[in-house]
Formats: C-alpha cells, sequence, structure tokens
C-alpha cells in the first residue's frame, strides 16, 4: 500500500458539514476514472462521516491514514467519470 | 335521542368542551399520510370544521368543530379520500414509528413498514386499557419506543468481514460502547459489550460488516399520569416472524391478565414480571 500513486489532493480541514462532503465531492469529479485522491479532514465528525459518503457515490477507499497530529489522510480511487 | 359518546369515540370522534361539536381523529399509521390524505383533510377541515387540524402527540391528526350532525357525512367524504376515523379508549392505538431506514441514514429497520404491519395486525383490537406501539429505527430513537406498552427499536447485528476490511480503525472509533478493539489487523467485537446500533456498520467505507437488522423490544411503557420506562428482558429479536410471535404474546397476556382500565406497566406488576417473561421467552424461542 506504500506505493500508492497519488493524483490530487484536497484539503478539507478548512470547512465544515456538509461543506467538507462538497469539497472532496467536487476534487473526485476533477478526476479521470481510476485516479487516485488524498482527502486531508479532521478528526471528529468529519472522518466519522465522509469517508462512508464517499463510498456511497461509488468511489472506491483505500486506506486511511492517521496523521496523529488532529488530521487524517483519506485515500479513494475515483469510480465512474 | 340520546347520543352514543361511547361508540362516537371509539370511531375517532372526540366529544369537545362545546356542545355538539366534535374533534375527529383520524387513522394514521406511522405518521405517513399522502398528498390525497392531505388534500381530502383539508377540504373537510375548511367546510365541515374550523379552517385548522390539531397535529397530535402520537402522529395523527383531528379535525376540530366537527358537528354531530355532520358526523356521517364527514366520514363519507374522508373515505373518499382515503382517510379513516381512528380510534380512542381501550384498545389498541396509532402505531408511531419514525421513516426507519428506507429514508433515514441513522436506520437499522424499516419502521414505517414493521408499523403497517402492526397496525393490520392489531388496529382497533379490544382490550381492557388502551394499548401502544411504537417504532423506532435506531438507538436514536426519535420515536421514544419505551415509552409505549410495546416498544420496537432497530438493532444490528454486526459480524467483521476480514477479506472487505482495510483496518481504517473507524468502527472502534466511532463505537460508543467500546466493544471493538483492533490488534494485528482483526477486528474483534466484545458482544458483551455491543449494544447492536450499527454506528460501526454505517461508519465503514468497505462495507466489512456483514450486518442484519434486528429488534430490540420493551414492554410495559407509559407516560401519560403515571411515567415509566418500558423494560426490555429478551435478548435481541432476529426476524420479523419472531418479532410478531412475541408481540402477539405480549398482547395476549394483557387480554388475559389486565383488568378494566389497567395499563400494561401495572398488569405486569401486579401479576409478575416472571409470569410475562415465561410467555415472552416461550413465543421468543417459538
Amino acid at each position: 500500500m506504500a506505493d500508492i500513486k497519488i493524483d490530487d489532493t484536497v484539503d478539507i480541514t478548512d470547512v465544515v458539514c456538509p461543506v467538507t462532503f462538497v469539497k472532496a465531492k467536487v476534487a473526485l469529479e476533477e478526476l479521470d476514472d481510476g485516479q487516485i485522491l488524498a482527502v486531508k479532514m479532521n478528526d471528529g465528525e468529519t472522518v466519522q462521516n465522509v469517508p462512508r459518503s464517499i463510498k456511497e457515490e461509488g468511489h472506491q477507499i483505500l486506506k486511511l491514514e492517521d496523521n496523529e497530529d488532529g488530521t487524517y489522510t483519506l485515500i479513494v480511487k475515483k469510480v465512474g467519470d | 335521542m340520546a347520543v352514543d359518546y361511547g361508540t362516537l369515540k371509539k370511531g375517532g370522534f372526540m366529544r369537545q368542551k362545546q356542545k355538539d361539536n366534535f374533534s375527529l381523529r383520524l387513522a394514521v399509521v406511522g405518521g405517513a399520510l399522502t398528498a390525497e390524505n392531505l388534500a381530502k383533510i383539508a377540504e373537510v377541515a375548511e367546510k365541515y370544521g374550523e379552517g385548522y387540524v390539531h397535529l397530535t402527540s402520537r402522529q395523527g391528526v383531528e379535525i376540530p368543530f366537527i358537528k354531530l350532525k355532520d358526523i356521517d357525512a364527514v366520514k363519507e367524504e374522508l373515505a373518499e379520500g382515503g382517510c379513516r376515523p381512528g380510534v380512542c379508549g381501550p384498545r389498541v392505538r396509532t402505531v408511531t414509528a419514525c421513516q426507519g431506514n428506507q429514508i433515514c441514514p441513522s436506520g437499522n429497520i424499516d419502521s414505517y413498514d414493521i408499523s403497517k404491519k402492526l397496525d393490520e395486525r392489531y388496529f382497533g383490537r379490544e382490550l381492557p386499557h388502551k394499548f401502544k406501539f411504537g417504532v423506532t429505527g435506531c438507538r436514536n430513537n426519535c420515536l421514544k419506543a419505551e415509552e409505549n406498552d410495546v416498544g420496537i427499536k432497530g438493532a444490528m447485528n454486526v459480524k467483521w468481514k476480514k477479506e472487505a476490511c482495510i483496518n481504517c480503525g473507524l468502527c472502534a472509533k466511532v463505537c460508543r460502547e467500546n466493544a471493538i478493539s483492533i490488534n494485528d489487523g482483526e477486528v474483534n467485537v466484545n458482544y458483551d459489550k455491543c449494544n447492536y446500533c450499527g454506528r460501526c456498520v454505517k461508519s465503514c467505507p468497505t462495507d466489512a460488516w456483514d450486518a442484519t437488522s434486528a429488534y430490540e423490544l420493551s414492554f410495559g411503557g407509559t407516560f401519560g399520569n403515571s411515567i415509566e420506562k418500558g423494560y426490555s428482558p429478551l435478548p435481541l429479536v432476529t426476524s420479523e416472524e419472531q418479532l410478531f410471535r412475541v408481540t402477539d404474546a405480549a398482547i395476549q397476556f394483557f387480554a388475559d391478565y389486565a383488568n378494566a382500565g389497567e395499563r400494561f406497566k401495572f398488569t405486569i406488576d401486579r401479576v409478575g414480571k416472571d409470569k410475562l417473561e415465561e410467555v415472552l421467552k416461550e413465543a421468543y424461542d417459538g
């Protein structure tokens, strides 16, 4: 898993629900099928809800990394155009 | 001619303080009304009432200021819009429900469907006193299951699916009972702590859980003159068939043992919890 190539990164730590999800969704829309997005998000409600919401959109969640600074990075593979 | 208030009340016509005026209670199941129902209710309230309705504490609708002379016409017109009168008095009352898992992301069960089935099975059944069912989809308990004579709460029976898990740790993080621990990539559920809320399943971004809907039942709740929380003596109910076996047994226990005017809670106290639990357990086991 260490060698996942990240195609784009989005930081959603500066926004609150529901903009968190919207910002991540917009970033995913910019990508092509199969490309990888890294989403940096805050601990708490965001990390408890956003990964699942992105999965519900049909994308594939590859990994969730704890940055140990109150943030997490979610690695998502875009599914579909 | 003498007015039979008992029959009127049974048929949902609640006598008002104002002479010959009734507040008509409609049958509503699980808080759902169609646009057609609503249009007809609005029309009847304008034509026969005073142009407004009262939303009851149990998701019902009442149309106040219906005149005694108009009762038959009102019933007929409401029927054209698919509405029927509700009930009051010593019988099975309105079954309340949240929107459940067909609408709400938190829902563990299809509350609305269960409420319709309960309504078909029991609505209006004559009993020694009022009897209320409430169905809530999850532990958030929007529909306050335990304040009902029989409360039904959606639960989630969970089992970890190793092959789909990416070890993100969210399930352990969202678990409020600290029932989940992760050691060397193995997710362990302590079922003594698990309260079947389903939060692990709802948060999982890879569907790494085998999750099946289940029901947690409570008995003897009442929230009127006396306030008592229903209690839950049974393990998780895991199928609809089992659910209705248990509700059948509970309502039959009430029919068999209750004194007139006695709520389920007080029948249970008087006859004995052990006696009720014996009957429930038998139904639970089939």
